[in-house]
Formats: structure tokens, sequence, C-alpha cells
């Protein structure tokens, strides 16, 4: 009997504490930029788009819910086709973690509910931004030693001129 | 046996074997890049570095390269000792200092022994912060991408390209950190070898650029062990799938046939397979004579209401199908109705090809064999253009004279650098005589150009000089006769004279020759090895199969109400006016995976499987019945024709074919029915083969994009697809680990993530597989068989004043009908050319380039001339008109057509 008077007690002095509900959606609860919502393809500071469709994403994904097909254009790869079922994801951030260009990010959004299942099946334009992420400088081709339309051999970050093999000189 | 000690524990290896070897033998993950198994060892890349010790007071030790020693009874080394490690982690870290940062856009990724490498040594975090030498790249063709800056110039390529492949138009550049690996200008790669450049290089700068189109990487990849359909030698690969369009084909080992190496035909001519004019669905041609869709049942009950209406039926076998279609082909017409599907010459050499194999006299090497040949005689065969592999062995057995000398030196063999300094130019003896130069002439001791008849005649005279009781030879032309005796002292002096032939001779004649050589080395103490090279892939099988049935022109010859066309475009078995008048009345029924004049001509027509959508058992020239099996699991309604005859079969109340649903019962119904393949159950293990009581995994473990890869067309995971005739899931579930030899869908282990992981799989490095090699021969040599030789010697090559002998000229991109479906094969092919003598083609007042005019196969055809001054005269070859090919040889009149093409 006191046990259960205490704890009506209890609940009666929950009137007084601070609230930590939140009137979602009225009100939007703050969610950090590092928080694994909603996945995007960003970006390189030049506009072009960062994934080189190198499949580590996908095979990092526990749930295999990422697939995607490489194509090529002028020595710059990017996926002729990059498609999530939102509907396996698991939101680990995994993918993320093996993009070695930053193209793949998770953002803080996470409000993704669908009525019909087969729309949760995200294709490239779905995910694809305009912007940079979270990381505003990085550009893969500027470091590795490809040719892309622009960037010749030896244009690259901490690259020599390309050599000339009919020269003996050191 | 030879013991040594690493790191305490006490191992065994051959005597002889170099350190690496014995300790990759043993099971260690000793890092490498300069040693391949097939090149041997030049110590350049530095990265095998053991500690050697002097004996066990030794403490201190020395650091050794492990390629580089030949392992000593008892010698005690360490793998782990920490100078070693610290040693091979510093030599990867100098080896990536120029290594680009690009990973990620490399096809090698994920299947890159420098990857590999690099983890196994432990090396982690870049050190280096200066910048990168770069270089720029080539474009080497349609099979090769070239990307330098990944070279850590560990010399393989040019060592494989040059020294084992015999190319001459790629090299070394440059020097010190500069080298450059490529060609001297821009330009396609001409080695029929190229595409070996893509599994011999441990790093991305060689990636093969058709896989590049449709690129994904080797984990996302459905693998089957397969065999190769391009030519007659049964090359063992892997075809690769993913989203049901064949990705890419790589080498299976196999260390009786294929070994480490395929030719670029059959690399690269997959593309058939994915190609658009693949047929999808059954076609009936309706009463506007024109050919529409049909679904399939409809399509049974058609064939099988006609089966049932025609009093005649005739059934037209493939040589490029397998045996389990073929021979329900035969099951269902009657073995009397079943033809060889071929041109009348050709199924005239096979059978004489079956009655010399038959014999049990002539032993029939295997590829491996012919690698260890120690005198080697070619009759008419251009190997590098009908079977480059076949080439590539002879060019080791050649190439082996070194090591007789090496061995007297007491070098051995893997000592690469070692034994080509000694040995320089020392080969052992190889004679090609064929009527145009050979891209082996340049390390035959005698290249001889004659005719066929006098090719043949040459090998009747050596024959008769080996042994005095085979027929001889009068009146020889006096250039050939002063060869004759060169030749047959060479064949009497080898321990294992291995004698080169074929159906692509175009000629018994020669083929005779050849088994008169072998014979009379027989009968003077030897194997009597004989090579003779088939053009397709079950060539071999359906001569088996046909038992002396003719061939089309015998089939079309029967007027039958219904004629059945498997797997095969008959135009280019025959005249195409001779097969309209002998189809005016019959119908035709064809079985194909792609549309061609044949289905085309056909009333009714069944989408067939390629080879990578079904399994099945081809027979290769060298007797061996291989088993392939499939990667791709259609969406569409393709069948085996086995199938489709079988449910028409039944469908029409035949009682052979009620059994006939599963793979394994086919091959057992084949091997009661035929006492000749009896064995064929044995090839591979049956579908209810299991391991630990799962099927194997046909998926490596971290295959991705289950769950979205067919999302876009409906979210819900499709059940997979359930494989009724073989042991592989078709998943990444089931069992990974060791299988039986004939079962490998790609090769893997731990920390080995590239083709260099082949070494965890064999019985012995560079040996047979564990578990012995697939495959089996259907025609062994007898002891004490009893032959007879062939006497019809021809008369020697008369050229005329008014026509020429016009033969073909082979080509080893082109020729082949499935591989020159692929786009990258076509870009390879060149136009039709005639070759001529230089005095001929004067004679007809015509220059090379100029275009000229020969009426073949009934038909005009207009070609190139080419002058080849090496030809005798009276010959004409041609080249590259592969549709017509069935009419040759055979005399022309040419007439020059005044245009200049040049």
């Amino acid at each position: 009997m006191l046990s259960v008077l205490l704890t009506l007690w209890y609940t009666f002095l929950h009137l007084f504490h601070r609230k930590v509900t939140v009137s979602y959606p009225d009100e939007m609860p703050y969610l950090a930029p590092r928080y694994r919502g909603r996945i995007v393809l960003t970006r390189d500071p030049d506009g072009e788009e960062r994934c080189v469709s190198c499949y580590l994403c996908a095979v990092a994904c526990p749930v295999d819910c990422i697939s995607l097909q490489k194509a090529e254009e002028a020595g710059r790869w990017y996926p002729e086709f990059f498609r999530i079922n939102f509907s396996r994801c698991i939101f680990c951030g995994f993918c993320e973690e093996a993009c070695p260009t930053y193209a793949i990010q998770l953002t803080p959004d996470f409000e993704m509910s669908e009525y019909n299942r087969q729309n949760l099946v995200y294709e490239k334009q779905d995910l694809l931004i305009s912007g940079t992420g979270k990381y505003p400088d990085y550009n893969f081709y500027r470091v590795s030693g490809l040719a892309i339309p622009g960037k010749d051999k030896g244009e690259a970050e901490l690259e020599r001129e390309a050599i000339d093999t009919r020269s003996l000189l050191p | 046996m030879t013991t040594f000690v690493v790191d305490g524990k006490s191992f065994t290896c051959k005597p002889g074997d170099n350190l690496l070897q014995a300790c990759l033998h043993a099971g260690f993950d000793l890092p490498y890049f300069c040693w391949h198994p097939a090149l041997g060892s030049v110590g350049a890349c530095r990265q095998c570095a053991v500690k050697q010790y002097a004996s066990e007071d030794d403490k201190v030790g020395r650091l050794t390269m492990a390629c580089m020693t030949p392992v000593s009874e008892g010698a005690r080394y360490s793998i782990t000792d920490p100078m070693a490690t610290a040693f091979r982690a510093s030599v990867i870290e100098w080896l990536m200092v120029n290594h680009p940062h690009d990973c990620p856009v490399c096809e090698e990724g994920g299947e890159c022994h420098l990857q590999d490498m690099t983890v196994m040594t432990g090396h982690a975090y870049r050190r280096y912060r200066f910048t990168k030498r770069t270089h720029r790249n080539q474009d080497l063709g349609p099979f090769i991408k070239h990307e330098m800056n990944r070279c850590i110039a560990c010399y393989r390529c040019v060592r494989f390209y040059r020294d084992y492949a015999g190319g001459r138009d790629f090299d070394v550049f440059g020097a010190h950190d500069h080298v450059y690996f490529g060609r001297y200008a821009d330009g396609t790669l001409e080695s029929e070898f190229s595409g070996n450049l893509v599994e011999i290089c441990p790093t991305g700068v060689f990636t093969d650029k058709t896989f590049s189109m449709h690129y994904v990487r080797k984990w996302d990849m459905r693998g089957a062990p397969s065999i190769c359909v391009h030519c007659g030698l049964g090359c063992n690969t892997i075809t690769n799938e993913r989203e049901g369009r064949l990705r890419r084909i790589v080498n299976r080992y196999n260390g009786s046939v294929n070994g480490y190496f395929l030719c670029d035909r059959g690399r690269f001519g997959y593309g058939f397979v994915n190609g658009g004019d693949r047929i999808h669905a059954p076609l009936a041609r309706g009463d506007d004579g024109r050919q529409g869709t049909i679904s399939s049942d409809d399509a049974i009950h058609r064939f099988a209401a006609l089966l049932r209406s025609s009093s005649r039926v005739v059934g037209i076998g493939s040589p490029r199908a397998s045996l389990e279609s073929n021979f329900a082909l035969r099951a269902l017409v009657g073995a009397e109705n079943f033809y060889l599907g071929v041109s009348a010459r050709e199924s005239r050499l096979l059978r004489l090809l079956v009655g010399v194999l038959d014999s049990g006299a002539i032993h029939i090497p295997s590829l491996r064999e012919a690698q260890q040949a120690d005198a080697v005689l070619i009759l008419g065969s251009d190997l590098s253009n009908t079977v480059p592999r076949a080439a590539l062995a002879v060019r080791q057995a050649v190439r082996g004279g070194s090591f007789t000398l090496a061995a007297a030196a007491k070098i051995p063999q893997w000592q690469d650098t070692a034994v080509r300094n000694l040995a320089g130019d020392a080969r052992r003896p190889l004679f090609v005589a064929t009527p145009v130069a050979t891209r082996l002439d340049d390390i035959a001791r005698l290249a001889l150009r004659a005719a066929p008849a006098d090719i043949a005649r040459l090998g009747f005279a050596v024959a008769a000089i080996l042994d005095p009781d085979a027929p001889a030879v009068s009146d020889l032309p006096a250039d050939l006769a002063a060869q004759v005796g060169t030749i047959a002292d060479a064949l009497l002096a080898a321990e294992r004279p291995l004698v080169i032939s074929g159906v692509e001779a175009g000629d018994e004649s020669v083929v005779q020759a050849s088994a008169n050589v072998a014979l009379a080395l027989r009968a003077s103490g030897k194997s009597g090895a004989l090579m003779l090279n088939v053009p397709e892939c079950n060539s071999l099988g359906l001569a088996l199969m046909a038992n002396g049935q003719g061939g089309l022109e015998a089939a079309l010859a029967q007027s039958a109400a219904l004629v059945i066309a498997l797997e095969n475009d008959i135009y280019r078995r025959a005249e195409a006016t001779v097969i309209e008048a002998a189809l005016t009345s019959s119908y035709l029924v064809a079985l194909d995976h792609s549309e061609g004049p044949t289905t085309r001509r056909a009333d009714l027509v069944l989408p067939a499987t390629s080879f990578a959508e079904c399994g099945g058992t081809l027979v290769s020239s060298e007797g061996r019945a291989q088993r392939f099996y499939q990667p791709i699991f259609s969406k569409t309604d393709v069948r085996e024709s086995w199938r489709w005859l079988g449910a028409a079969g039944c469908a029409a109340g035949y009682k052979v074919c009620e059994n006939w649903n599963t793979l394994d019962n086919m091959v057992v119904a084949l091997a009661g029915a035929l006492p000749r393949f009896s064995r064929l159950p044995d090839v591979a293990p049956p579908a209810s083969f299991r391991v630990a009581g799962s099927r194997i995994a046909s998926e490596p473990r971290r295959f991705s994009g289950r769950t979205a890869i067919n999302a876009a067309h409906s979210v819900r995971d499709p059940k997979p697809p359930v494989s009724t005739d073989s042991p592989f899931s078709t998943t990444m579930e089931g069992y990974h680990g060791k299988v039986p030899s004939a079962l490998f869908p790609f090769f893997w282990a731990p920390a080995w993530n590239s083709v260099q992981s082949i070494n965890k799989f064999q019985a012995e490095i560079d040996g047979a597989l564990e578990g012995g090699d697939p495959g089996i021969r259907l025609l062994e040599a007898r002891p004490h068989a009893e032959f007879r030789y062939y006497t019809r010697i021809p008369e020697g090559f008369v050229p005329r004043s008014d026509m020429w002998f016009a033969f073909v000229l082979p080509r080893v991109f082109g020729d082949d009908e499935q591989s020159a479906r692929a786009v990258c094969i076509r870009e390879r092919m060149a136009g039709a050319i005639l070759a001529l003598n230089g005095e001929d083609a004067a004679l007809l007042g015509v220059v090379s380039g100029q275009s000229v005019a020969c009426e073949i196969g009934g038909e005009q055809q207009c070609l190139t001339l080419e002058v080849h001054p090496e030809m005798p005269h009276g010959l004409a070859g041609i080249a590259g008109l592969a549709t017509v090919a069935h009419a040759l040889p055979t005399f022309v009149r040419i007439t020059p057509t005044g245009s200049d093409e040049s």
C-alpha cells in the first residue's frame, strides 16, 4: 500500500521537473552534425561528384544495402547508378568510415518515413547533394596520381612532372 | 627430399627448390614480387629476405633473399627474425614511395598483390613527405589499360612478354627510378598473350580494359569454374558474373593444361555472352514468312508436333555445344541420323583424327608434356594463330635447351638470369613446316615453306628415315630432301620428341604424315607423342560421339522433312546455295544463343544457353573431358539445348528423354549409352556433392549489395536461384575452403586476395593442383597397340599457270565464330587479305595493298593483296574470310580489280 502511494507521490513530483520531451514536429530537436541519419553523396569543392565508385562503402555495409556500378569518363570514375535500400539500412556509418573520398556522408536528418516501402530505395539523384557536406576542402583527384581532364600527370599535390623516358639524366 | 628448418620447425621440399618456393609450399606467408613460378627468380625486388644461420650455434645469422637461395639439407632459416621483418617492411616502404594515392580508382584494388604484401609486412603509415615520380601512360589497344604510376619495377611484365612469350614490341625504357615499361610508342600490344600482363603484374599497371568497362570488385562477383570455348585446347578459366552480365574471364590454373596463362582470344572473347544479338525467347516463322516471338510452351508443342509428324528427322551436331547437348540430339534423332555439324572436309579430317588417336599407338601429350618436349616438329599448323596457348608451350619446350646446359653447369632452373646468361640462345630443335611464315619461326632451327602436299611428303619422308618399315617417298624436291635428314636426326636424338599437326592444316595427308612420324618414333622406342589440334572447343568430343558419320553436306543430302541444327551456324560450314537447295522442302529448327544466318533462316528458333549460362562437358584436343559450370542465372527463358530437346521429346512421347531433367542424369545416360564416355561421371563431382553438408559457395564471403541489387525493381528480396546441375550454391552462403580441384569458383586464401593465392591450392608450387589436375583423359595410348602406317603419299604440289591453290591463313582474332562477336576482338580483326609470292604477284601485275578478286564458296570475294616473299609459287593464302573457309583449300582464279587501296 505504501509503495503504491510512494509511486503516486513521485509521479506527482515530476509535474515540477524540467520537461525533456519536445513538441516534435512543431519544435525540432537539436542533432549534432555527426548524427548518423539519412545518407547523402557529396560533391568536391569544384562541384564534381566526389564518389569514385570504389565499392568500399558497399563492401563495408553490414546489411549489404548499397549497390552501385562504376563508369568512367576521360579517366574520372563515377557511379553509373548508386542505390541505397534504406528499408535495410541500419545507419551504422561504416560506409562513411570506409569512403576514401568523403563522398558518402551521414546527415542529421532522420525524417524518412514512407507509406510504401519501395519509396525507401534511393537512387543517385535522391542521394547526391550540391555541397561538400562536413568536409569542405578535400578533393580526391588533387592527391591521387590519376590524370583527369584539367589535371595532367604530375599536377597533383606532391608530384613531380611526368618523366621523359628518352632521357638518361638523373 | 631436402629437410630444412624455419624458425625451429622442420620442413621438407624438393631437392633444388629455392627457399621462397619451399617456404610457400610449407604454408608460410612470405612476401615477394619479382619471383613467379613460371618465370623463375631474379632477386630484383629484395622483398623475400629471410635470416639464414650457418649452424645451430649461429645466433646472429645473415640476411639472404629466399628466392635466390637454394635450400640445402639441414639448413636453418628464420622468417620471423626481427631484423628480417624490419628489412622487409623497409623494402615495401621504399617501393611505396612513388606509389600513387589511387587504390580506390584502380581496377587491381581488392585483388592486388602489392596491397596483400604491404599488409603482410605491416607497412601502414606513409613517412615519405616529398614529391612523387610520375609517368605518362600509353594506349596499348583494346585489351590492356596502362597506368605506369603504379609500377614498382619488379620487371615481371617484360620477363613474361619478351622472355617467356617471345613478344618484341614491349620493353623497359629509361634508367634508375625512371624505368618505364611499355611500347616504344603508343599502339596495340601485338602479342596474343598480352592479357596475361594483367595477372602477371603484381599491381595495377596493366589492367583488363574490357573488364574496366563494366568493372566491379573481385569480391562482388559470382565465380564458376569454366572451360575456354574459343579453340580446342580446353584451357581452364574462371567466369565472373554480376547482375546477369559476364564481367570477365580469368585464368584457372590447371597444371596439366594451361598452367598460369591464357591467350587473348580466350581471355577477352567473352563479349558475345552479353551481346545485343542474343536470342532471349523462342521465335517461329508465321504465315507472313516473318519470325515472331512465341511462348516457350508453344515452342515446345510446335517442336513436339514436328517430331511426331515428320517422316525423317536429321540432327546436325555442333563442335561448340557440350557433349550432353550433342548426345541429346543424337538420342532424339537416332545415331544414324546424327551428323557432325562441320564442313565435308573437316568431317573427313576429324574422322581421320579419331582413327589415328583410337589406334592406341599414339600418345596425346598434355600441354605440360608438350612444354617439356625436347624436339618438336610442326607440320602444316600455324599454332600462334589457331591454338595460341600451344604455341606458348612450344616456346617453352624450345627454351628447355638452356635448362640442359644450366643443369650441366649445376645452375638450378629457377636461376633465371644466370640460366639466360649461360645459355643465351641454346634451344632445343624446333622444325616448322608451313606454307607461310609463323610467329614461331624466330626460335625454329628450320622453318620450311612448302605447299600442304609437300609438307605431307616431308613428313612421310622423315618417318621413312626414322623407321625403314614406313612407306618411303620418292623424288622429294631437293631443297626439302636435304632437310629431312636433319629433322629425323634431331627427333631420334631427343628423348621426348613431339609432333604437332591438326585439322587446321586442311589436308588429310598432312595429318597422316604427322601420324606416321609419331608412329615411326614409337617404333624406335620413343613415346610417339602426337598433338593433333582441332578448331573448336568440342570438335573432338563431337567426332568421338558421331563415330564415322558425315558432315553437314551428308546431313543435307538426306532431304529430311525436319532438320534440327544444334548451336551451329551452318552457313559457315557449306555454300549457301547448297544449303538453300537442300532446305527447300525441309523444316529447319535451330537452337542457338545468338542470332545468325542459320537462326534467321530457321522456321523455329529455340534460345539456347551460352557456355556461361549452363553446365556441361567438353572434350579438348588432348582427349581431356572437362566440366564447365554456370555463373549466370538468366532471367529470360534460355535453356540448355538438351533441356529444349528433352522437353520436346517428352511432349512427343519419346521414351529416351524421360529423365533428362538434370545434368547428372544426362551424363549418366551418355556414359551408359556410349562406352567411350563411360568415365564421364568421374570428370567432376555430381550436383549432390556436399562438403560438411553444405553446397560450395560461388560468391566470396564479402559479396556486397545483396539487399539493394534488385531493389530498383522490387524492394522485396527475391529468392536466390538454385542450381540443379552443380554442387554450387548461387550465393555466398555455403562452404568456403578446400574443395575438389574441378570446383574452384575463385582463388582466395586468407591474406592472399590476388591470383597469386594459387600457391595455396597447389600440391606442389608450379605442379598439379591439390587432389590432382581436373579433367579425365579419354584416350590413352596402349603399351602394345598394333599400328599400321598410312601409305597414301600424295603427289608433290605443281603450281598451275592459270590458277592458284588457295588455302586458309588462320588468324587468332576473327576466325572463331563466338569470340568474333566481342567488340574488343572485332577491333583487332583486320580486313580480308590474299597472300601471294612476290613473283606470282608480279605475274598478275598487282602489288601489295591493291585489291584482287577471286571466287570462293560460290561468292565473288574482294581481298587486299599482301606479298609474302617466303611463300612457295602457286599458293594463295586467304585470311579474314572465316565464313567461307569451308570452301578452302581449292584452286581459284585471281583477277586484279584495279583499285588501289593502299
